[in-house]
């Protein structure tokens, strides 16, 4: 049990820190620009970003290991695991619609681009190839959202600061956002050869 | 009546309405002068390659600062010292091995001050806004870049005209290849390694090896007030209690903080790079985090990770959450009327 303990913790930190999505596979990079320019709605799509991973990893593990790998029809994993992910963001927005109008309107299209986010698909997609159990796949999304998020907030606490000072005019907006997360990538690969899974 | 209308008249201006005799200027160049004696010990260990070196990457770096600025047309600000400071602190972390024309590595020094001034300092808006620290930018980029060349190291030899001295393993490199036995074992005894580590007889950047001038300048800033104590000793401490409980091979709290405190870049780097205005947080407490997770950071790279020595990536990692930090700890504005949100809590 302890070593069970160990491996969730591993996959935990590896996943949101050591091999973060964004910063060292560069993945999720549409809505990680996109709703990076305010902490308001990096906050607001970091949350539905967690709640929406962890759900898919779990409903995901569940239809690949009872029915796609019974049926041996696992080469058909991608096409369902994107309308299990579609189905959900639908359901996401419609919550949000009625929870947080204003959210909903400041996240506007990037809340529809989740369910064509890479991350999110990448998710199913790894615990299925690593065979991972059900806890290991959810805490494998968990890392993964956590890692995502935390992405979101470091850049948009960066792009927040950015916003008084004097960037050469080509390089405002996204061209600098591109150049941050190069920097912060470089500082990242500081992680590398931490934990090998 | 003249005379007191003038006396009373008021004057508007922003603040801050102190004075005091401190500009940018003033504190770089003495920010410069604390680096002086560990760039001495670099120069007396290593010889003339870690003067040329040091003086390529501050040449440069002027160079490329009053370029950028010509180019995009905005006042000149060389004469405030940051950029002779950012290609001192970045020669003081090569490698005095660069300086060699067989295998030809005298360009890394000039693409990394490139890489440190024009990428990471004036692009995102000058002196005060960038995020990252310039010099370590530009080391990482090097390092990234130009493994092999960045990780040769000269051996101390203290004569001045070293110019093809022999190669060895930093003492970080040692312990993390081949274990304390053998660090021991190069050095002699205990006590003496812990003498040559003082001392910065021993491989490794120019700047980084002697603590010993290393602190005299820490201590010369900290008696200035230009840095306060909440970085280094948060830092220091923090990677010497790690070092202490996990740094051991028989198990906890059998590890030597003094041997990770004093090797590689920890004393350079918290004094001189983790306090660094620009990049690390203005409020108290998130300093105290903030020196505590560059500690952490480079007990974890040092102790786990793929490379052997972790403060440069460590103080980075931490540069991208110092923005997040010091909004964190915002000081409550005086008077201000709670939001409805916080009076529902």
């Amino acid at each position: 049990m302890g070593h069970d303990f160990t491996k969730l913790f591993e996959l935990i930190v590896s996943a949101s820190l050591i091999n973060n999505f964004v910063f060292t596979r560069f993945l999720g990079l549409c809505i990680f620009f996109g709703v990076s320019k305010k902490m308001e709605t990096a906050v607001g799509m970091s949350i539905t970003f967690i709640s929406v991973m962890m759900i898919s990893a779990a409903v995901s593990w569940v239809i690949f290991n009872l029915v796609l790998v019974p049926l041996e029809i696992t080469f058909l994993q991608i096409i369902v695991f994107i309308g299990v992910i579609a189905g959900l963001v639908q359901v996401s927005d419609t919550i949000m619609r009625k929870v947080s109008p204003g959210l909903y309107y400041k996240l506007g299209i990037y809340l529809a681009l989740i369910s064509t986010n890479c991350i999110i698909l990448a998710v199913p997609l790894i615990n299925a190839e690593e065979k991972y159990t059900f806890i290991q796949s959810l805490a494998f999304g968990l890392g993964s959202g956590l890692g995502f998020a935390l992405a979101l907030i470091i850049m948009a606490s960066i792009r927040e600061k950015l916003e008084l000072a004097d960037v050469p005019a080509p390089f405002k907006g996204l061209p600098m956002a591109f150049v941050i997360t190069g920097l912060i990538a470089l500082a990242f690969t500081g992680f590398s050869g931490l934990i090998t899974l | 009546m003249e005379a007191t209308k003038k006396e009373h008249e008021l004057i508007v201006s922003v603040s801050p309405h102190v004075k005091s005799d401190e500009t940018t200027s003033r504190i770089m160049w003495t920010v410069c002068l604390a680096l002086l004696p560990a760039f001495l010990s670099g120069v007396y260990f290593f010889g003339l390659k870690a003067l040329f070196i040091t003086a390529l990457c501050v040449l440069s770096s002027v160079i490329f600062e009053s370029l950028y600025l010509k180019v995009v047309d905005k006042k000149s600000a060389v004469g405030d010292g940051s950029g002779f400071l950012t290609g001192l602190l970045l020669g003081m972390n090569l490698p005095a091995s660069l300086w060699s024309f067989s295998p030809f590595t005298v360009h890394i020094p000039i693409i990394a001050s490139f890489v440190a001034i024009v990428i990471t300092k004036q692009l995102f808006g000058g002196l005060g806004y960038n995020v990252f620290n310039p010099a370590l930018i530009g080391r990482a980029f090097a390092l990234i870049s130009w493994p092999r060349a960045m990780t040769i190291w000269m051996t101390p030899t203290a004569s001045i005209l070293a110019m093809d001295a022999k190669t060895t393993a930093t003492p970080l490199g040692i312990l993390k290849e081949e274990g304390i036995a053998k660090l021991i074992e190069v050095f002699g005894d205990k006590v003496s390694l812990y003498e040559h580590l003082l001392a910065g007889n021993r491989a490794g950047s120019i700047g980084e090896t002697s603590v010993i001038a290393l602190l005299i300048g820490g201590l010369f800033l900290l008696y200035k007030k230009y840095i306060t104590w909440h970085i280094p000793v948060a830092f220091l401490g923090t990677a010497a209690v790690i070092a202490w409980v996990f740094g051991g091979k028989e198990g906890v709290l059998t590890g030597d903080p003094l041997i990770h405190l004093m090797s590689g870049g920890m004393m350079l780097g918290a004094w001189f790079m983790a306090t660094d205005y620009v990049t690390s947080p203005s409020m108290r407490k998130a300093q105290l985090i903030f020196g505590a997770g560059c500690g952490a950071l480079t007990m974890l790279i040092r102790l786990k990770g793929g490379f052997p020595e972790g403060v440069m990536f460590a103080i980075l990692i931490m540069n991208c959450f110092a923005p997040l930090l010091d909004r964190g700890f915002r000081s409550k504005v005086f008077g201000a009327v709670k939001t409805a949100k916080e009076i529902k809590k």
